[in-house]
């Protein structure tokens, strides 16, 4: 039987039920929500004066109606130390998803801490610290006290590069302008720290640098240029799974024909017509089923690519655009340079990229003329570009992304409505630091720092790199390894014997271990090495603030309390920063302990207070009141002014044709094609039979951190699944469900055999990031130039390890994709 | 016309109407709903569902959905003779199962795929598995289809005699 929850009624909010504002802390698109709670013992009534709609809900309810909530958007949470009911539910006053919930967002109240209903009981509720061979519930003060120690000491005898750090750099959960300011406040001004990654790869580096140094900012656009456009051209994205009301609430009336009006009213003199789109991806995605479904297939262009090969299809494009005439001269003259060298050095024949590519001549030639071939009467077409981790965790991302900005800039397609060329986003983002020039560029590989002995303390933020990292077997072996020497030297003295800790902690770091600080709101994999674990509140539990993939700014009010001891982590950061302090004034170092000062934050607040008002272009304008009465449309960043006490934003960047360089002037850039870049990865291809493309599920978030937790998820998917051909399959001996092992000479992991007639002979997909199968297992450590991971070109063999079992037989393994009913 | 195309044409005329919202009730003070009196007799802990006959067996055929409501006439639903046995499917041959129609994501009608037994969303693509005890194949729903609990009599009545999940637009299954 599938999961079932046999819930048959839902308590009702009442009239007087509190309102928070609330935006999704998921993904990009940070869809508008507001929380409805009222205390456990009080309920409203069905009559419209009786509930929070002024509804009458003893009626069936229509269909997209604001005043329903499904069992997955109600729980009984804590505020202020009392247990009240909660409702959180999608706002329908939210431009971003005007009232639409995705299966991840719609499910935060039942993801969130309930000490009543159980909900999330794995949350870390005290700092803990390893003792007598285990996880031991400790104080802050005693916690934080053996870090700031063991730190201080590492930084004395090794230099500030003793010291490594992983953390967080974006916004919505394990985020936030506040958490991003904090952190960095404390490693790029109280120290200068340098050995430090992010979240998902093992540098501190932009997944962007290629637009970025063209002097084009990858949110460059607003949501409603998806209405606009005359054609969408994505690359890399499987927007319907990863940024699904971006694609239901903006992208899906464009292509019906619903935003026609919309078009004349904002473009008035020029000729309209639905959208057409073109989706590059090696794989058949639900997205471009969907597309179809809605526009027909004859306006859904998918340019089913050889892996890695987005570049050569890039260059060809920009040289057939550029020779048809089909280019925005006036543009190109005022707001660009180095168009003529870009075009001859990137000079691609269609041919030469069909061969590339594995496309026929007439689809590049066909997405030429979508993307740039004048509308009647001459007028522009407007194409918004957009793409993601299919771009900028594949092969050669750096001049992939510039080759495709390239297209973006000749066609005059930035800074318009119905334009823009922008990453379509994984985390909202939320960043706002000191500089951190000192970090360089590239940035030190961390991951290989810490395989290859470096360092003697790990500062983990929010980090699951035993997940989420590329060359996981081999991280996670070193890790383990190095971690365990100071757990043995810990277990050696007694717990209670500070001083002795201390040196046997110190003993073992100069013997190559390790100490390992993991602050997070739930148990890792990587936490499970850790020595001392810090609880950390997430939003919701804290005011925060963050932007979406339109740049549009919201506070999420606190609507609830953090579990147990629980902080958020700028205020985690203060304590650090403190206790930092204490131990360098105590080792009589009050000069580097000066350093320390400046964190005496009351709340996040006065964090936010502290970084984003003082530092962020606009800052000055913007405050949690400001943000407040804004509600969950907020204002698009950067903000410019107060009007009537509302923040005024940018609906677009670079609308007045000037662009983040010195001149003002975008830079077209050389992007030649140079095969796959990577060190390894045409060995790698040329060894193992199998494509194992990677990426994201419609049901999950991120890396299952709160789904792993959540039992309507946990049926639905015990393992990570691998769509393979049914007769890849055959040949395998491989049935639906079968346990399979993905294996190469980066190492193993595991997955269910998913049958998938679309997908290509010999090209799977596997899902990215999840608890019992790590796909980085496979990955190998190849980089870019900048130290971007390339996850999306690996190569494995597959091999059966067991039946289909108990767990997954009552799974359905049919085809994920719509087909509309004829 | 056959079952399936009434609920694909049902389907398409309630979906041309999604931009329907319920009015919004006039604007009266709070009141809380007074508390039980304790002397009242204590409420069942679940929903008393009616016990309803759908249908009679002879009237269905394999892998053809016939259109039913339950636990009332505002709730759509569709019963299947699937032709094989199914966990939780009811009758001599354990493969007459029964589901609630409206999209448990956003209430847009679902819509039978005989093909691969399967009931598909046109608003959001959510599509569920009627083999699989109503679970989400691929969709927007946070929950698995609501599935009608069935029971068959000796003379080959169908009988609904409850959900298992809370049922799109409500806030009870059994309304007032």
């Amino acid at each position: 039987m599938a999961f079932k929850r046999n819930i048959d009624r839902l308590p009702i909010p009442p009239r007087d039920a509190k309102v928070h504002n609330v935006t999704c802390h998921f993904c990009i698109v940070g869809c508008g929500y507001k929380a409805y709670s009222w205390p456990v013992g009080g309920q409203g009534g069905t009559a419209p004066n009786q509930n929070a709609f002024g509804v009458n809900l003893a009626q069936q309810q229509p269909a997209d109606s604001p005043a329903w909530y499904s069992p997955s958007m109600y729980n009984i949470v804590k505020q202020n130390g009392r247990d009240v009911n909660i409702v959180i539910k999608p706002d329908h006053e939210c431009s971003v998803n005007s009232g639409l919930g995705s299966i991840r967002g719609a499910r935060m109240a039942e993801t969130s801490y309930s000490a009543t209903t159980g909900t999330l009981s794995a949350r870390l509720t005290d700092p803990q610290v390893w003792r007598y061979g285990g996880m031991v519930p400790s104080s802050w003060d005693d916690a934080i006290g053996l870090v700031a120690e063991v730190t201080r000491r590492v930084v004395a005898e090794q230099g500030e590069d003793g010291l490594i750090v992983s953390a967080f750099d974006h916004g919505g959960a394990g985020g936030g302008y506040e958490n991003t300011w904090a952190t960095g406040k404390l490693y790029f001004e109280s120290m200068k720290v340098k050995n430090i990654r992010i979240h998902n790869r093992p540098a501190y580096n932009s997944e962007v640098h290629g637009s970025r140094d063209m002097g084009v900012g990858e949110l460059n656009n607003c949501y409603e240029d998806a209405q606009l456009a005359d054609t969408l051209f994505v690359v890399g994205a499987n927007s319907l799974e990863t940024q699904t009301n971006y694609f239901l609430n903006h992208w899906v009336p464009n292509l019906r024909g619903n935003t026609l009006d919309l078009k004349r009213r904002e473009m008035p003199n020029e000729p309209h017509a639905a959208a057409r789109i073109v989706v590059v991806d090696p794989r058949r995605t639900v997205t471009v089923a969907a597309c179809e479904a809605e526009a027909g297939r004859e306006n859904v262009l998918h340019l089913a690519i050889n892996s890695g090969t987005d570049l050569a299809l890039f260059n060809a494009l920009l040289t057939e655009i550029a020779a048809k005439g089909w280019l925005d001269r006036a543009f190109i003259a005022a707001s660009t340079s180095g168009f003529d060298a870009a075009v001859t050095a990137n000079r691609t024949t269609l041919e030469q990229a069909a061969q590339i590519t594995g496309l026929t001549v007439a689809q590049i030639r066909q997405a030429a003329e979508w993307i740039a071939q004048p509308k009647a009467g001459g007028a522009r077409r407007r194409t918004m570009f957009a793409y993601e981790k299919g771009l900028i965790w594949g092969n050669d991302n750096y001049r992939t992304n510039q080759s495709l900005v390239n297209i973006a800039l000749a066609t005059g397609n930035i800074g318009r409505p119905g334009g823009g060329c922008v990453r379509l986003g994984g985390h909202q983002e939320g960043y706002s630091r000191p500089a951190d020039g000192h970090v360089g560029r590239p940035a030190a590989y961390v991951d290989q720092l810490l395989i290859g002995n470096r360092g003697g303390v790990h500062h983990v933020w929010a980090c699951d790199h035993f997940k989420t990292t590329l060359n996981a077997s081999e991280f996670k072996r070193a890790y383990k390894r190095r971690t365990d020497l100071v757990k043995a030297a810990m277990d050696s003295v007694p717990a209670g014997d500070r001083a002795a800790q201390i040196d046997a902690i110190m003993g073992a770091i100069r013997q190559g271990g390790l100490f390992s600080v993991d602050v997070d709101i739930v148990p890792t994999q990587i936490g499970a090495c850790a020595h001392v674990v810090l609880p950390a509140a997430t939003s919701g539990e804290m005011n925060l603030t963050s932007m979406n993939g339109e740049r549009r700014m919201r506070l999420v009010e606190r609507y609830m309390d953090p579990p147990g001891q629980a902080l958020p982590d700028c205020m985690i950061v203060a304590k650090l920063a403190q206790g930092l302090e204490r131990a360098w004034r105590s080792a009589g170092n009050a000069a580097v302990a000066d350093k320390f000062k400046g964190y005496d934050w009351r709340s996040e607040e006065d964090a936010f207070e502290d970084g984003y008002r003082k530092h962020e272009r606009g800052g000055e304008h913007v405050t949690y009141a400001r943000l407040r009465a804004m509600g969950t449309n907020g204002f698009q960043e950067p903000a410019t002014g107060v009007q009537n006490d509302r923040i005024v934003g940018t609906k677009r960047l670079f609308a007045d044709g000037r662009f983040n360089k010195p001149d003002g002037k975008a830079v077209f850039a050389s992007t030649q094609w140079r095969g796959l870049q990577a060190e390894g990865k045409q060995a790698e291809k040329e060894k193992f039979r199998f494509l194992i493309n990677n990426g994201r599920a419609n049901h999950v978030w991120q890396s299952a951190y709160l789904d792993q937790h959540d039992e309507f998820l946990r049926d639905r998917f015990p393992l990570p699944f691998i769509e393979i051909n049914p007769a890849d399959m055959a040949e395998l001996g491989l049935a639906q469900g079968d346990l399979v092992e993905v294996y190469n000479d980066n190492g193993a992991t595991q997955a269910m055999a998913w049958p998938t007639p679309s997908a290509k002979r010999r090209e799977t997909f596997m899902l990215f990031a999840f608890p019992t199968g790590v796909q980085g297992n496979v990955t190998s450590k190849g980089v870019n130039e900048f130290i971007i991971p390339n996850y999306k070109q690996t190569w494995a063999n597959l091999r059966k390890i067991a039946d289909a079992p108990e767990g997954v037989r009552h799974l359905s393994f049919k085809r994920q994709d719509y087909r509309p009913v004829t | 016309m056959t079952a399936c195309n009434r609920l694909a044409e049902g389907g398409r005329r309630f979906f041309l109407s999604r931009g329907a919202v319920a009015a919004a009730g006039a604007a009266v003070a709070a009141t809380a709903v007074p508390l039980a009196d304790a002397q009242a007799e204590p409420a069942p802990a679940r929903l008393t569902y009616a016990t309803t006959r759908l249908a009679n067996i002879s009237e269905l055929k394999v892998n053809e959905p016939l259109s039913i409501t339950y636990p009332d006439a505002d709730s759509p639903g569709v019963i299947i003779k699937l032709g094989t046995r199914v966990v939780g499917g009811a009758g001599p041959d354990g493969d007459i199962v029964a589901y609630s129609t409206m999209c448990p994501h956003k209430g847009f009608p679902l819509v039978y795929r005989a093909d691969d037994r399967t009931l598909n969303c046109p608003g959001h693509y959510s599509r569920f598995d009627a083999e699989k005890s109503g679970l989400q194949i691929w969709g927007q729903s946070t929950a698995n289809l609501a599935q009608f609990r069935l029971a068959v009599g000796a003379n080959g009545d169908i009988t609904a005699t409850g959900v298992d999940e809370l049922i799109y637009g409500r806030i009870s299954n059994v309304l007032a």
